[in-house]
């Protein structure tokens, strides 16, 4: 995995609630059997109609709009547990979610992607939205050493919460696995010592 | 004192990462073929071997048509990817139940089923529905593909522990009420993010009259509202379900089974960090009119209007009932329907398939509804038939199809037309889960059949 550094980003704003992992990435386009190739299916029935033109009325289509980051409504990533998902917002260029609210599996799945889900207060998002309404190259600075987001139009700031191991993982570009694994002694004794085993 | 969650996660605390995640051991872990290849192509890039290879269990479900399943696939990217799952399979030495074994289904419906869920496990698997197993009195919960990855290599994953919340749903159902109703009810009170967080514990008198499918509909349904998981205490119902299923313990180790099982449940005077309380007389048959489950109302209720809407929800709340083609203050009971599934991982049991049986038991199909009829495993199917439940069915204009998990999410080719209006025993309304431009509108197997007989939403 990429080292996470701090971003100064353009960011795209999308003011939807609920946006669940079926929109993110529809269900038809889980067929693949790597995980490249799915930030072009981002957002697939909202970016583009069936005949595969794109759509105007879509933030994704609409060239004022850019960035690393993507700032969406309350409970983003609810639904299905596709890892899929976060393959697609990587795969476009996104490093960032910045949300009011997280459903779970997106949040593990999107970190276990080197993508920082950030939560922020609903008045902030508002102000987000506010911001690139006024100025479509309003900017955002995501510092995830100090767990700090600021809105550079307005310069007001929120600081994130995130757990000190995930946070560390992001900055070094480790994964689970290798710590899993390096575990392995502890694992056998569980399995040795437990009450009751299945 | 501690909750039946805590009792079960203590339990499998392999070891605790410093201001981090806990190790969870995993007891049991499901595989199908869409969200499994990516781990196991990690394995493989990593020289690593499945760490416990028999604690996962494989099963094609999510891709695969369900009509014809003895030719091969048509679709050849499909066909390819659970190619993938049996090549697999083989390379790790796991257990794969591929198409046409009388122990394939949808994997939410197999374990349970073959007794590979039981009371205090962990259970996991890279779908968000795992919250099903939940119904044994189990801590199971959907996983990324990264997740998979974890627990192939290692048998464990990393989770942050959740809270917990008690969900008591005291009194008796209403006639023609199911668990599906419960949930959609609960759903459309707490909304779609409301137990985000959260682990829950099903209680009270409606739970424990619950059948074990019911239990399972309900626990299903779980993830619809936020929650990591849902889980029932496990008692006799439980156990009189497991008992003489083939991976079940047997004999003595039954008995021993027995003995800790019926120390699962939550002590006297345990804290959850939330509790609600519903009354099951307030629910009637539910029907969905939204694009996210949490937009539940009564089969006979009126869709709400904007100004009961909160400010930052209407733009979604608008685009919503614009896809559906719905108004705000419409009823729906009495609108023409075109398409009816019954079927998946949260209502594809016997025990669904003989309330739809009932229902149209000397009716007929409408001419204007297209109706889809999914087992959810082989062995449901073989019910089915052996209850001669089929001959009803054809009786009335319906056919049985294939297990799979066909139009909940259509992946396959079942997929309801754009624009068109389909009554689904499904988990998910969201925009084009059942196919580009569908309309979905959630409810249990009674209203499915309702719908499937009169053409319209019909009150059972």
């Amino acid at each position: 995995m990429e080292k996470f550094q701090t971003i100064t980003s353009t960011y795209v704003p999308l003011p939807i609630e609920n946006v669940d992992t079926d929109q993110i990435i529809p269900a038809r386009f889980l067929k693949a059997t790597t995980r490249e190739g799915f930030g072009d299916n981002l957002f697939a029935d909202w970016r583009y109609d069936k005949e595969g033109n794109p759509k105007a009325d879509f933030v994704l289509n609409n060239p004022v709009y850019s960035g690393q980051v993507l700032v969406a409504g309350k409970n983003f990533g609810s639904g299905s547990s596709r890892e899929h998902a976060a393959w697609a917002i990587g795969g476009y260029g996104f490093k960032v979610v910045v949300s009011s609210f997280f459903a779970d599996i997106f949040r593990n799945n999107a970190l276990n992607n080197g993508i920082l889900p950030v939560v922020v207060s609903d008045a902030f998002l508002s102000e987000l939205f506010a911001s690139s309404d006024k100025n479509t190259e309003a900017t955002v600075t995501v510092n995830l050493e100090a767990q700090t987001i600021v809105n550079n139009e307005t310069g007001n700031s929120e600081s994130f919460e995130i757990n000190a191991y995930k946070k560390a993982c992001l900055l070094e570009g480790l994964d689970d696995i290798d710590f899993l694994l390096s575990n392995k002694d502890k694992i056998e004794a569980f399995e040795q010592q437990r009450a009751y085993a299945y | 004192m501690k909750t039946l969650f805590d009792k079960i996660w203590d339990a499998h605390v392999v070891a605790t990462v410093q201001d981090g995640p806990t190790q969870l051991y995993i007891d049991r872990h499901l595989c199908h073929e869409v969200t499994s290849p990516q781990a196991f192509a990690g394995l493989r890039a990593r020289g690593l071997k499945v760490f416990r290879p028999e604690r996962t269990t494989l099963t094609a479900d999510h891709n695969i048509p369900t009509m014809g399943q003895d030719k091969p696939i048509r679709d050849q990217v499909s066909r390819f990817q659970v190619d993938t799952l049996a090549k697999n399979a083989e390379e790790f030495g796991l257990t794969y139940y591929g198409l046409n074994n009388p122990k394939n289904g949808i994997v939410h419906v197999i374990g349970p089923e073959n007794g590979y869920t039981q009371p205090g496990m962990t259970i996991v698997c890279g779908d968000s529905h795992t919250s099903t197993h939940g119904a044994f009195g189990a801590i199971a919960f959907g996983i990324g593909t990264s997740e998979v990855e974890m627990v192939l290599a290692s048998q464990c994953i990393l989770q942050t522990r959740p809270k917990t919340m008690r969900i008591n749903f005291e009194g008796k159902l209403n006639e023609h009420v199911s668990a599906k109703d419960m949930a959609l009810y609960m759903i459309s009170q707490l909304t779609t993010g409301g137990a985000t967080g959260y682990f829950v514990e099903y209680a009270g008198e409606a739970v424990r009259n619950l059948t074990m499918e019911q239990r399972m509909t309900l626990c299903n349904l779980s993830i619809e509202m936020g929650a990591r998981g849902g889980l029932v205490a496990p008692d006799e119902t439980t156990f009189n379900y497991i008992k003489g299923r083939e991976f079940a313990p047997k004999g003595e180790q039954w008995d021993k089974a027995l003995a800790y099982w019926q120390t699962l449940r939550t002590d006297e005077g345990a804290v959850f960090d939330k509790e609600v309380t519903f009354d099951v007389s307030q629910i009637k048959p539910m029907i969905t009119y939204g694009t996210n489950p949490g937009m539940g109302m009564p089969i006979d209720g009126t869709i709400p209007q904007p100004e009961d809407i909160d400010e930052a929800g209407k733009i979604s709340f608008e685009k919503s009932l614009k896809y559906m083609g719905f108004a705000p203050g419409e009823k729906l009971e009495g609108k023409q329907i075109d398409y009816v599934f019954l079927g998946s991982c949260t209502n594809g049991r016997i025990e669904d398939f003989r309330l739809f049986t009932e229902y149209v038991k000397g009716k007929k199909k409408a001419d204007n509804v297209t109706a889809w009829l999914v087992p959810g495993s082989w062995k449901v199917r073989k019910q089915i038939e052996d209850e001669g439940l089929d001959k009803i069915l054809e009786e009335a204009g319906f056919a049985l199809r294939q297990p799979g998990c066909s139009a909940c999410l259509a992946m396959n080719d079942d997929k309801v037309p754009a624009g068109k209006y389909a009554v689904s025993t499904s988990n998910r309304n969201f925009e084009g889960r059942q196919g580009p431009g569908a309309r979905t509108i959630l409810a249990g197997p009674l209203v499915a059949a309702a719908a499937a007989v009169n053409g319209k939403i019909t009150n059972p």
